[in-house]
């Protein structure tokens, strides 16, 4: 009897919980043909990863130091700027310049306070040149203020475009009613670059009064996962919404997303935020995640070296510790499937130049997806 | 001669109390649940009861009330291994937010008088100051 009950009060809390989850829901497959293998360990909050080789490559740690691994074993690389590590906060993203293999330039976004005041901090973008393990020419690109002591939301990816363009996020600061729908502030926004850091002529806000020209879209929340479609090569941004309401979207310029006018969640405290979903002018996610996953690092698997998983999206899951696999017909998400469950916190997965996805797990380091022996 | 040793010994007390500026005790937890908010209640949640297995309750916590310089060094310095609360293991990392003392110990006033907890002693900054690293080994 006891039996029973707990079979039909579980069948009712799973139906509960459906008749409020965003479809399709997630999935466990019934047998997974690739496994992992640790590639380095030993780093706590592996945040950024930027492959120079397969074997070769930069990973950020959320505290401040930065490494380069090279055939498994980590060194500290020197001549960081000051970061300002607190809350979310902390050195984040690394990528390298699309022609890095001639001028060796890499891009940072970190928390930073530039201004030596006592104020807290805001999210910057910088690049240097990387020489062995010593960067040299550290430049400061772009700056966000003003500083906030505030805990929440600095973002942060970095992705490059085929027209030579940076792109990076930074997120809300903790200050959703002032700053994501004000283009004259910063936070809660995309933003787009020339290389060198000058402002592109034909990004959506130049020329308009006050406001900050290096915005391409704003109405974000907190965007920790961006990736370019290797056909399309537009920019898919992945965001953390409120409880419930985690979205990605595709970016374009000068669109607004929508945070936190609508949402798809509602507050930590379950009050809600909102009553709209939508409103004219305001771009709708391309899906939404409900229950929240809490998303970090955004790949395409186009490589072909996984069979069963040619152009899929995959995602990391914070809260639930595991990859996510997302297949996308005809422009929806038709089906969601945990890779590697339990596997820890996943903060970042990027394909390397071999083709094979990387994962960064908190507590652990970095994971190679391989198929089974 | 002892008319100025008193005087400045007082002078000496007044002015150590005027640099931790001590704020009362309501006033620290008023200060302190802005920065629960803010810092600790993704984990910890509003409630102060966490995630059983994964993030520890604050709420009716024996660790928490047992340990408490340990507990200001885990938010000081950050706390990493195992710790046993309420008979149940957890072996997390919490990291440390870069917290300024004043704010640790308003966040640790919130947290022992929250939920039902209740803790007569405040929790001072000059207390947080002096707390080592070491007494986390």
């Amino acid at each position: 009897m006891k039996r029973l009950l707990s079979v039909v009060f579980f069948t009712f809390i799973i139906t509960m919980g459906c008749a409020q989850d965003n479809p399709p829901f997630i999935e466990t497959p019934t047998a997974l043909n690739y496994t992992y293998e640790t590639v380095v360990d030993g780093i706590e909050i592996p945040w950024g990863m930027a492959f120079i080789q397969a074997n070769d490559f930069l990973v950020t740690e959320k505290s401040g130091i930065l490494y380069r691994v090279k055939d498994g074993v980590k060194s500290s690389v020197d001549g960081l700027p000051e970061i300002y590590v607190r809350g979310q906060g902390g050195l984040l993203d690394v990528a390298l310049h699309p022609d890095f293999s001639n001028n060796n330039i890499i891009y940072m976004t970190l928390s930073a306070n530039t201004e030596e005041d006592d104020e807290g901090g805001n999210t910057s973008l910088y690049c240097a040149k990387l020489n062995g393990t010593s960067l040299e020419e550290v430049k400061l690109l772009y700056k966000a203020t003003p500083n906030t002591k505030k805990g929440q939301h600095w973002g942060s990816r970095i992705v490059f475009d085929q027209e030579g363009h940076v792109y990076f996020s930074i997120g809300d600061r903790g200050d959703r009613d002032v700053n994501p729908q004000d283009v004259t502030r910063d936070g809660g926004k995309i933003y787009r670059l020339n290389l060198d850091g000058s402002i592109p002529k034909d990004n959506p806000f130049v020329g308009q009064e006050n406001a900050k020209e290096a915005i391409f879209s704003y109405g974000h929340r907190n965007p920790q996962g961006m990736t370019v479609h290797p056909k399309t090569g537009q920019v898919w941004e992945n965001e953390h919404g409120p409880q419930g309401g985690d979205e990605i979207n595709i970016i374009q310029s000068g669109v607004n997303f929508g945070w936190p006018v609508i949402t798809y969640g509602i507050n930590y405290s379950g009050t809600p935020i909102t009553d709209k979903t939508s409103m004219p002018n305001m771009a709708q996610p391309f899906y939404y995640w409900v229950p929240s996953i809490a998303p970090s690092g955004m790949a395409f698997s186009s490589s072909g070296v996984y069979e069963d998983w040619k152009e899929d999206l995959f995602v990391g899951s914070l809260k639930f510790e595991y990859l996510e696999r997302l297949i996308i017909e005809n422009d929806k998400v038709v089906k969601r499937e945990k890779v590697l469950d339990k596997i820890g916190r996943v903060r970042n997965v990027v394909e390397g130049t071999d083709g094979y996805l990387y994962l960064a797990v908190e507590g652990k380091g970095i994971l190679k997806i391989v198929p089974n022996k | 001669m002892k008319i100025f040793l008193a005087s400045y010994l007082l002078l000496v007390l007044f002015l150590a109390g005027g640099m931790f500026a001590n704020k009362t005790k309501e006033q620290s937890i008023e200060d302190g649940q802005e920065i629960y908010q803010d810092f600790c209640v993704q984990c910890h949640l509003a409630d102060g009861t966490g995630v059983s297995g994964v993030f520890p309750p604050l709420k009716a916590s024996d660790y928490l009330f047992e340990n408490i310089e340990k507990s200001i060094a885990g938010i000081k310095y950050g706390l990493k291994g195992k710790i046993t609360v309420n008979e149940e293991d957890y072996d997390g990392v919490m990291l440390n937010q870069g917290l300024e003392e004043e704010e640790i110990a308003d966040v640790m006033n919130y947290i022992l008088n929250s939920w039902g907890n209740s803790h007569e002693e405040q929790i001072t900054t000059e207390q947080v100051v002096e707390i080592p690293k070491s007494v986390l080994e």
